[in-house]
């Protein structure tokens, strides 16, 4: 049975970072992830990542832009703890071995990015996220004799003792079956967002808000989840992503009538405008009828120097070529807005530490909160990377002054039961696949870029429903050996959780900021609503809503304009 | 929307049958991806189908396989493509597991087993060079560029998979971990290219032992062409550091340059004593007889005659010496990169990027 001083769940960059992180400061770490870590999500960030590290950059600056893209709604301690930390760890990154792209004199080089004040995006080509991803994970390899890796491990629950603090985790070896206990003094979630409780979605398979419901399900509170970030560009058919990086770089949006609507919406920023404020401005455009006849708007990364094009926008060339026919160095590709990144999460403080003892979060599954209302691009590389490490080190201090807990191997017939119950299910149920649909569809349609009371209302019942026929939806693979059809079942109750969550939140936010427009609530209030919602649990299944302050330290609200 | 047949290959441990084929019928629009095919084919019809799969957008790697005999991301595979690869008659998609890893269900392969044992064989993270700087290193922005090529592999094993030297030699370091070995090697942040590529050179299952059979290259989705990697692996090896290797690789690819400077054409006869040094040279004697098995069989199956071995008239022509000169007389080796993409007014005439890829 596994026993370690942190347990890790997930290993994308919050994750990897975090194990790194919690081997250095002396902790025996174990690392588990439900795929292969070089899978994560965290391998489609493209654009880059962000640091005021450029001596005529400031934190200061960074910190603002970050405050002023969350619509004020991010806590201002926890922003300026990280971008006063970037430029460290932009640095440790490039002396691990990420192949950052130079400037002309070799120092390194920056692109512009949207809602930033200064060109301080840091990037390999466009896939940067693959590259710190793939030199975290090669880190990994050479830590082999101090962070155990369990590859292809699905977390069932988190563990609890008598006070309710996590001890550790249950999780099924996806290669037999096998269910073990993992015993843990700290337990790290960094298992990402959930994107795919929305369709199309930019997010992987795999982001189901496993680590959301979990935390959510043992009685963490979870925080700005109404906050969903539609992100401007995103291929129609499949809601494939198309890099902030190519506006960085020069891209342009038009309508059909090929005006540049960006003038009217963000005079100053237009393209690099927040991306809240591009999306909603895309989806008015096409709401309105200035639209192409298939719902989108066209990008031109004709705009950029081919030969730019091909060197920094190299991954785009191929989505374009081979997603959508496209060669976006000859001709505008048409784009729309598309669910991309959740902010909210559960909630934690500036070291990753959830209200549950022994839990803590970092990454997409978290809300610090850094991002607010709203991310700015090549920020949530950054908020991986940050409060990964904090975590990591927090949790390997914490447990130096803890006994190691033991929960007994009987847990595992727990977990067994419930597995064993939905491998006998009868036959008759809904495919789970079409639940998943709906769900998705659902989602998009009344939990996006514009939303009101109404549609809220309507999702709501969707979701409660499905949360009915997901409970005895049916199950074709009664095996052990990758039994990707189970797994499915439990990812689609993660899914449902969140839905509810988010739909919850939506609801009780009566403004709009950042995210969330309500078209019948269009005015920010920052009197009624400059206040987090925290959904939790009380012991029962029903979503509870309760507020939290926002920190403000130097920057008071102003009307946001870009 | 038209329906397309998948023959999926299905094997379950559990079951203790053999591998068998098994026929869905999907329907999908011939651009979409057989990877959705069989994800629709899954959710529709039978959830014990098993694959990896992850992003749907070629960037994770997870959904490596073999389509009507080719390797690659069921993903990044467009049905109406995969259906034209079709040689049966029978208009079906034949989707199985990759190769040269065993198979653990259905279109899943141990990876670990084959793939990741052999990327940590090349020592797969950066040795920095010291003293580290306070901030980055000062490097060119070319060498990152250049670098780029070979993070952009996303180890999918697809090269693996139909690797002909891993077939015949499982031990083989193979494209994939060679090609992360250059990224460390083109890296000059890394403190031991040398010890690097001594290591590789030396081992009997390194970079000499590729045969240049182009697999890995057709098999790459990402561009990365590994083969590529492993030649410039050979030229850092031979030309930079001069590293003579005990599996005689550098001398046989001198032999190789300087038969055909000579003959034009390869004279595969004279090849093998060239390796080891010309016919009388001492270390070519107990080669040559260790050899004598390939010979005979060389002249069995007509590759050599005796008399062409002994009495071979062929001359270059003056158009290859030509060739020669060009190259030798370049200031800077010209390698091939997918990032870099030459001038901007070379690149007004180019080809549109679905010819070049």
């Amino acid at each position: 049975m596994p026993a370690h001083d942190v347990l890790i769940i997930g290993a994308g960059l919050a994750g990897q970072r975090a194990a790194l992180a919690a081997a250095d400061a002396g902790a025996s770490v174990a690392i588990v992830s439900k795929v292969h870590p070089v899978r994560s999500h965290s391998v489609a960030a493209a654009g880059g990542i962000n640091a005021a590290l450029n001596p005529e950059d400031s934190w200061e600056s960074h910190a603002f832009d970050t405050v002023k893209g969350s619509d004020y709604l991010g806590d201002q301690d926890a922003i300026e703890v990280m971008c006063r930390e970037a430029p460290e760890e932009i640095l440790h990154l490039e002396h691990m071995g990420v192949t950052f792209h130079r400037s002309p004199t070799g120092t390194l080089g920056t692109r512009a990015f949207g809602g930033a004040s200064q060109a301080r995006t840091y990037y390999v080509a466009d896939i940067t996220g693959q590259a710190i991803l793939h030199v975290l994970y090669e880190q990994l390899m050479r830590y082999h004799e101090r962070v155990d890796r369990f590859e292809e491990w699905f977390t069932t629950d988190l563990l609890q003792d008598q006070q309710g603090a996590c001890v550790g985790a249950v999780c099924r070896n996806v290669r037999d079956g096998r269910l073990e206990v993992f015993d843990a003094k700290s337990t790290i979630l960094a298992s990402g967002g959930a994107g795919q409780a929305f369709r199309p979605t930019t997010n992987a398979l795999i982001c189901t808000g496993d680590g959301i419901a979990q935390a959510y399900r043992i009685g963490a509170p979870l925080m700005d989840m109404e906050m969903i970030q539609y992100h401007p560009t995103t291929l129609a058919e499949n809601g494939f992503l198309i890099t902030e990086g190519a506006r960085g770089e020069g891209a342009q949006l038009f309508n059909a009538q090929g005006e540049r609507f960006m003038e009217r919406y963000a005079p100053n920023k237009l393209e690099l405008a927040s991306r809240d404020v591009v999306s909603r401005a895309e989806q008015t455009e096409i709401n309105e009828g200035r639209g192409f006849p298939d719902g989108t708007v066209s990008l031109d990364i004709t705009k950029v120097p081919r030969r730019r094009t091909l060197e920094a926008l190299r991954e785009i060339v191929n989505i374009g070529r081979d997603f959508a026919g496209v060669d976006i160095t000859r001709q505008p590709i048409k784009i729309k807005p598309g669910c991309h990144y959740i902010m909210g999460g559960v909630k934690t403080d500036v070291d990753g530490q959830t209200p549950i003892a022994g839990l803590y979060a970092a990454g997409e599954v978290a809300c610090v909160s850094v991002h607010g209302g709203n991310r700015l691009g090549a920020n949530s590389l950054l908020d991986t990377l940050i409060f990964g490490r904090r975590s990591g080190q927090h949790a390997a201090h914490r447990s130096n002054q803890l006994p190691m807990p033991s929960t007994p191997d009987s847990r595992v017939a727990e977990t067994q039961a419930g597995i064993d119950a939905i491998l006998a299910r009868p036959p008759g149920g809904r495919r789970i696949s079409d639940i998943k649909t709906e769900l998705g569809e659902t989602m998009n349609s009344y939990v996006a870029v514009f939303r009101d009371a109404a549609g809220l209302e309507t999702a709501h019942e969707v979701v409660r429903r499905l949360k009915e026929e997901a409970a005895v939806a049916q199950i074709d693979d009664k095996g052990t050996v990758f039994n990707q059809d189970v797994l499915g079942a439990i990812e689609l109750g993660y899914m449902l959780d969140v839905a509810e969550s988010i739909v919850v939140a939506a609801k009780e936010r009566k403004e709009s900021r950042g995210a969330q427009y309500r078209t019948d609530f269009p005015e920010r209030n920052d009197e009624e609503w400059l206040k987090h919602i925290d959904v939790a649990r009380n012991g029962d299944e029903t979503p509870h809503v309760s507020y939290s302050p926002v920190t403000i330290t130097q920057w008071q609200p102003q009307e946001r304009t870009y | 929307m038209p329906d397309y047949t998948l023959r999926l290959r299905r094997y379950d441990p559990s079951s203790g049958q053999a591998p068998y084929w098994e026929d869905f019928t999907v329907d999908l629009e011939g651009h979409r991806s057989v990877l959705e095919g069989i994800l629709q084919a899954r959710g529709d019809t039978d959830g014990t189908i098993g694959i990896r799969c992850s992003c749907r957008a070629a960037i994770c790697g997870s959904c490596g396989v073999r389509i009507n005999g080719r390797p690659g991301l069921a993903c990044h595979t467009h049905l109406d493509e995969a259906l034209g690869r079709d040689h049966s008659g029978e208009g079906v998609i034949e989707v199985e597991p990759m190769g040269n890893m065993p198979v653990i269900k259905d279109l899943i392969v141990d990876m670990d087993a084959v793939h990741w044992k052999k990327i940590r064989r090349v020592t797969p993270w950066l040795l920095g060079r010291e003293p580290i700087p306070e901030r980055e290193y000062i490097v060119p922005h070319e060498n990152m560029v250049d670098v780029t090529q070979t993070m952009a592999c996303i180890q999918c094993g697809a090269c693996v998979s139909d690797c002909l030297s891993m077939e015949v030699d499982p031990l083989f370091i193979g494209p994939a971990a060679l090609a992360k070995a250059y990224r460390f090697v083109g890296d000059p942040r890394d403190a031991e290219p040398f010890e690097r590529l001594k290591d590789l050179a030396e081992d009997k299952h390194g970079i000499y032992d590729c045969t240049h059979c182009f697999n890995c290259i057709e098999a790459c989705p990402k561009g990365v062409a590994p083969l590529s990697q492993i030649m410039r692996l050979r030229r850092r090896a031979g030309s930079d550091f001069e590293i003579e290797d005990r599996n005689n690789g550098l001398r046989h690819e001198h032999a190789f340059v300087e038969n055909i400077r000579r003959n034009g054409l390869l004279h595969e006869a004279d090849l093998l004593p060239d390796s080891y040094g010309g016919k009388f040279h001492p270390r070519a004697v107990p080669e040559l007889v260790s050899s004598l098995p390939v010979v005979l069989k060389a002249l069995q199956r007509r590759k050599v005659t005796p008399a062409k071995a002994l009495l071979h008239q062929h001359k270059a022509e003056p158009a290859v010496k030509k060739i020669y000169d060009i190259v030798e007389g370049r200031d800077q080796r010209l390698e091939l990169n997918l990032y870099v993409a030459g001038d901007e007014a070379d690149l007004a005439d180019a080809p549109a990027v679905e010819e070049t890829a």
